[in-house]
């Protein structure tokens, strides 16, 4: 019962919060920082070990009749990996609503609604478990992001939302009508309608088949992932969307792209996916090594950031294609890694440029002398951003790379690469924006330091970074059975990874 | 006629009568808000009367008329579409200055009776007659704001291009009937199947009877005439155009097919399949050119009319059903969308407010119906959680269960074509009103052209997130149908 309160909670405070928009301007934040912190409290009630029984290893599960003429269930269950991604999704929520306090000065009362029925759809992709529920969600969480870019974003708000919009819907509907081939096909099989995932699971049929299958679900992941050659609509979007946006969607907009794959594309089809590993191993590592070059050509400073996320998310693509222990455990931390540093490193370049209304590195400079709390926790997360060992990103990066050397020795010895490129992109932001002289802004007041919000946001950031670094292990208990699970239900993959 | 029959066709009856009743209504006192309200309430009755003739049905009413499940969800569709159509009417022609405006009423409901009567009819005559009816009592509502030029012009080409397409009508029903000698749908069917496959007679008759529902249903390459009639005619018309005429047609043409062809020939499923695919393509494709929201709405009912050949391609069980629900969402949605332009305009020498840049800032300066238009446009792209999503998903099911791919496809491209100039619209509808207009803030609409709108949202919402009541309404009338 509590994953329904999961999705009722932030649903009904959305619409809460858009009416108390109309009153006065002041509301729609403390509802949502309200019903964020709720949320949270419902979330921390739900760690706790598994119930395992056999097939499955759910913390929580319910199951509603919904559409059943069409054998469609309201299903939701939780096991270790949807609690942590749901864990991250509400933390940067709270974060989204904190840095937003006074960025957001227009409509604010339909921003907050936006903002919590984003985090609603989200949180309802990862626990359906039902796949036209899980589509349901998948569709659903685009609309208030569309808007959240198009409203409150920066000058070509409106191109850049559309185009969001288009690539995400589009492969979208590639894969309902792969759902819903995989359904039929498992009708002809077994002569039941269902859209139950754990129905599904195993359905026989010719590689062929579980071949274009498999593409039409991992086209839709990818370009939410994004993995190249899909990636061109991230730059945009993050680029112009409002700072809040730019952190859901790095934060957790992408992981719904990673928590499909690990979730249905392998465990769905394990033959074809295995078959389809290399290929996927190899646009992961190209995505590492030609997003981190993109990175290092950029002058603007968030569209940096965007394309050092794509790099970042190429390793876990690299990971979850390499299907062993290590890597998946290092695919989860990564996600949770990203999550943290990029978000920081969004809310950074958007305070930046609140105070200097730019985000081009050839203007800035010299900043740490006016500005030295703001450049600080920039160079904290540019370092975490590039791997250091002690920050969360480094076990992520690590763990994938030490599992995917399993599974491939000259995929691994290339991604390595991305590292040291890694490296250059993020060292060379800190340098133009915060070291060296200060570039003449004529007329421009000093800027301000970080506010005392900010400062707290901040150093939660940085705390939970550190945490992630030194003591992973519980993240790693939490989601153990849960990748026992899948890893099981992708079994062919495991074997013939293993061999190799 | 049995007792029965009487029962069963009671509802077509009293509509009937209430035209009747609206004419002499009008002959004995001329009062817009008299005659309006007593059209509306006589649309109302007899929408009451459809559940309490179920019970009768099926039954056959003389050898025209099957009084079935099909035949009473169609003509529900079509009485409620024709009563918001009369609500709506009602709030755009209180605001016109001029001009009588009580016969509007009374082609409304000859319009709607044809259209009700539609869903109903097993045999050419039938069939000819009350398409007649719903064609020519449209011409003269979409001819009907007469200051204005170009709905003469629209009332013009409707007559010209409409005349044509039931000339088309006629000379097919005219060679089946020279091969077969029957116009029963069912006795057609039987004899056209006796002898193994069809002959030439048939087939030319089969593809004439298209031709002229292609111009009636606007599919590609027949949709010449949709969108200057759409940005013609009055908003309210067009929205009875978009919707009423479409669903008749489309539900007596559904009929005919399953009766009378069968499994169709071939060649004629390929043919059909091509202009399904067309009319998605093409009607995405041609929307994205348009500045102006009427003809824009125009293109992409072309394109809504071919996702919805794909359940008829699909035929079965499942193809039926998909059809009935996506046709249900297609009326809710449409309607909405029109009706909110409705609201938006005033009749009269003036314009309707159909270019895109009139929505510029409706978010602001009326919150209610942006926020309305904003989900019906989601809802005609296909997006959660509205019933145009429901539709769409439950159209592909239909068309990937029947193994039709390129229909599917052309599906999924068009839908994905088709979002761009949704979002279009709602990004205009999001920027920052225009200086001109901050001056004077417009005029409210009146309260039950909102509640109308409050309506058809709430219905689009509620079947949106929680489809199950509809889909066995569905299963209950469409689809426990003996064919």
């Amino acid at each position: 019962m509590s994953l329904l309160w999961l999705l009722l909670v932030p649903a009904v405070g959305g619409v809460l919060a858009w009416m108390a928009g109309a009153r006065h301007p002041a509301w729609p934040r403390w509802i949502a920082l309200f019903v964020l912190a709720v949320e949270l409290l419902i979330a921390l009630s739900l760690i706790g070990p598994a119930m395992s029984s056999g097939q499955t290893a759910w913390i929580a599960s319910l199951d509603r009749s919904w559409i059943p003429q069409l054998g469609i269930s309201f299903e939701l269950d939780l096991d270790g990996l949807s609690l942590v991604l749901i864990l991250l999704t509400i933390a940067l929520s709270l974060v989204s609503v904190v840095i937003s306090w006074t960025e957001i000065t227009d409509r604010v009362g339909l921003f907050h609604a936006n903002l919590l029925w984003t985090t609603t759809g989200v949180i309802g992709v990862f626990l359906a478990l039902d796949l036209f529920l899980f589509f349901f969600f998948w569709e659903l969480m685009l609309v208030p992001m569309y808007f959240l870019i198009a409203l409150w974003g920066h000058e070509h708000r409106f191109y850049a939302a559309i185009k969001f919009f288009i690539f995400t819907q589009g492969s979208g509907l590639v894969m309902l009508v792969a759902i819903l081939v995989l359904v039929f096909v498992h009708q002809q099989t077994t002569g039941h309608f269902t859209f139950d995932y754990l129905a599904l699971l195993g359905t026989r049929m010719s590689p062929t088949t579980a071949f274009w299958l498999m593409l039409g679900f991992f086209l839709a992941f990818a370009v939410k992932l994004p993995a190249v050659p899909f990636h061109t609509w991230l730059p945009d979007a993050h680029t112009e969307a409002p700072t809040a946006g730019s952190v859901l969607l790095a934060g957790i907009l992408l992981k719904t792209g990673a928590y499909g794959l690990l979730r249905f594309v392998v465990p769905l089809f394990p033959g074809a996916a295995h078959a389809f590993a290399p290929v996927a191993m190899a646009l992961g590592v190209i995505g590492i090594l030609y997003a981190a070059l993109l990175a290092f050509g950029q002058n603007d400073m968030k569209r940096l950031v965007a394309y050092s996320s794509v790099s970042h998310m190429g390793f876990v693509l690299l990971g979850v294609f390499a299907w062993n222990t290590l890597a998946l455990q290092g695919v989860v931390v990564q996600m949770l890694a990203h999550g943290i540093s990029t978000g920081a490193l969004f809310i950074l370049v958007g305070a930046l440029q609140e105070r200097i209304h730019t985000r081009d590195m050839r203007l800035m400079g010299g900043l740490w002398g006016s500005i030295p709390h703001l450049s600080a926790f920039g160079m904290v997360f540019a370092i975490a951003s590039l791997g250091l060992p002690g920050l969360g990103n480094f076990i992520g990066e690590f763990l994938i790379l030490l599992g995917s050397f399993r599974a491939s020795v000259p995929f691994t010895v290339i991604a390595a690469g991305g590292l040291v490129a890694g490296a250059a992109y993020a060292l060379l932001m800190v340098q133009r924006a915060f070291h060296g002289r200060a570039s003449p802004r004529p007329g421009a007041a000093k800027p301000v330091d970080l506010t005392a919000p900010h400062l707290a946001v901040m150093g939660g950031l940085v705390l939970a970074i550190i945490g992630l670094g030194l003591y992973p292990q519980p993240v790693f208990d939490q989601v153990a059975p849960g990748l026992a699970v899948l890893q099981h239900n992708g079994a062919p993959v495991l074997l013939a990874a293993g061999t190799r | 006629m049995t007792a029965a029959a009487f029962t069963a066709f009671a509802p077509f009856t009293l509509l009937g009568a209430v035209t009747i009743a609206v004419m002499l209504l009008m002959a004995i006192h001329r009062s817009h808000h008299l005659i309006a309200r007593s059209t509306i309430i006589g649309l109302l009755l007899c929408c009451i009367a459809l559940p309490l003739a179920a019970p009768a049905s099926p039954t056959e009413v003389t050898p025209l008329f099957a009084v079935d499940g099909t035949a009473l969800f169609y003509s529900g569709l079509v009485l409620g579409s024709a009563l918001i159509v009369a609500i709506l009417s009602y709030a755009y022609l209180e605001g016109s200055p001029q001009g009588p405006r009580e016969e509007y009423y009374l082609l409304l409901l000859t319009a709607t009776l044809g259209a009700a009567l539609l869903p109903a009819s097993v045999h050419f005559a039938s069939f000819f007659l009350d398409l007649e009816t719903l064609s020519i009592s449209l011409l003269g509502l979409i001819a009907y704001t007469n200051p204005r030029g170009n709905a003469a012009e629209a009332g013009i080409k409707y007559l010209v291009l409409g005349g044509a397409s039931s000339a088309f009508l006629l000379f097919g029903m005219a060679l089946i009937y020279a091969d077969l000698g029957t116009m029963s749908f069912i006795r057609i069917g039987q004899l056209a199947h006796a002898d193994g496959a069809a002959d030439l007679y048939c087939l030319v008759g089969v593809a004439m009877i298209l031709t002229g529902v292609g111009f009636k249903l606007s599919l590609v390459p027949f949709h010449m005439w949709t969108p200057d009639i759409y940005e013609g005619a009055p908003a309210p018309i067009t929205g009875f155009v978009a919707v009423v005429s479409k669903i008749a047609v489309f539900a007596v043409i559904l009929r005919y097919f399953i009766l009378a062809e069968g499994p169709a020939d071939a060649s004629l499923r390929t043919g059909i399949a091509a202009i399904a695919i067309l009319s998605m393509l093409g009607g995405n494709l041609l929307a994205l050119l348009q500045d102006n929201v009427k003809r824009l709405l125009a293109y992409s009912s072309i394109a809504h009319l071919g996702y919805l050949l794909v359940a008829f391609l699909a035929a079965g069980s499942l193809g039926i059903e998909a059809a009935a629900y996506y046709l249900a969402a297609y009326a809710v949605t449409s309607l909405g969308a029109f009706g909110i332009v409705a609201l938006l305009s005033a009749p009269g020498p003036g314009r309707d407010a159909d270019r895109i840049e009139d929505y510029r800032g409706l978010f602001r300066t009326r919150p209610f119906l942006a926020g309305s238009l904003a989900l019906m446009l989601l809802s005609l792209a296909g997006i959660p959680p509205t019933m145009g999503f429901i539709g769409k998903f439950y159209l592909i099911i239909s068309g990937v269960g029947a193994g039709l791919f390129w229909p599917v496809a052309a599906l999924v491209a068009g839908s994905v074509i088709g979002l761009y100039y949704y979002l279009r619209v709602l990004v205009a509808m999001a920027m920052p009103v225009p200086a001109e207009h901050k001056a004077a803030p417009p005029e409210a609409a009146p309260f039950f052209g909102n509640a109308v709108i409050a309506v058809l949202l709430m219905l689009l919402l509620a079947l949106g997130v929680y489809p199950a009541p509809a889909i066995a309404l569905i299963r209950m009338t469409v689809g426990a149908t003996p064919w």
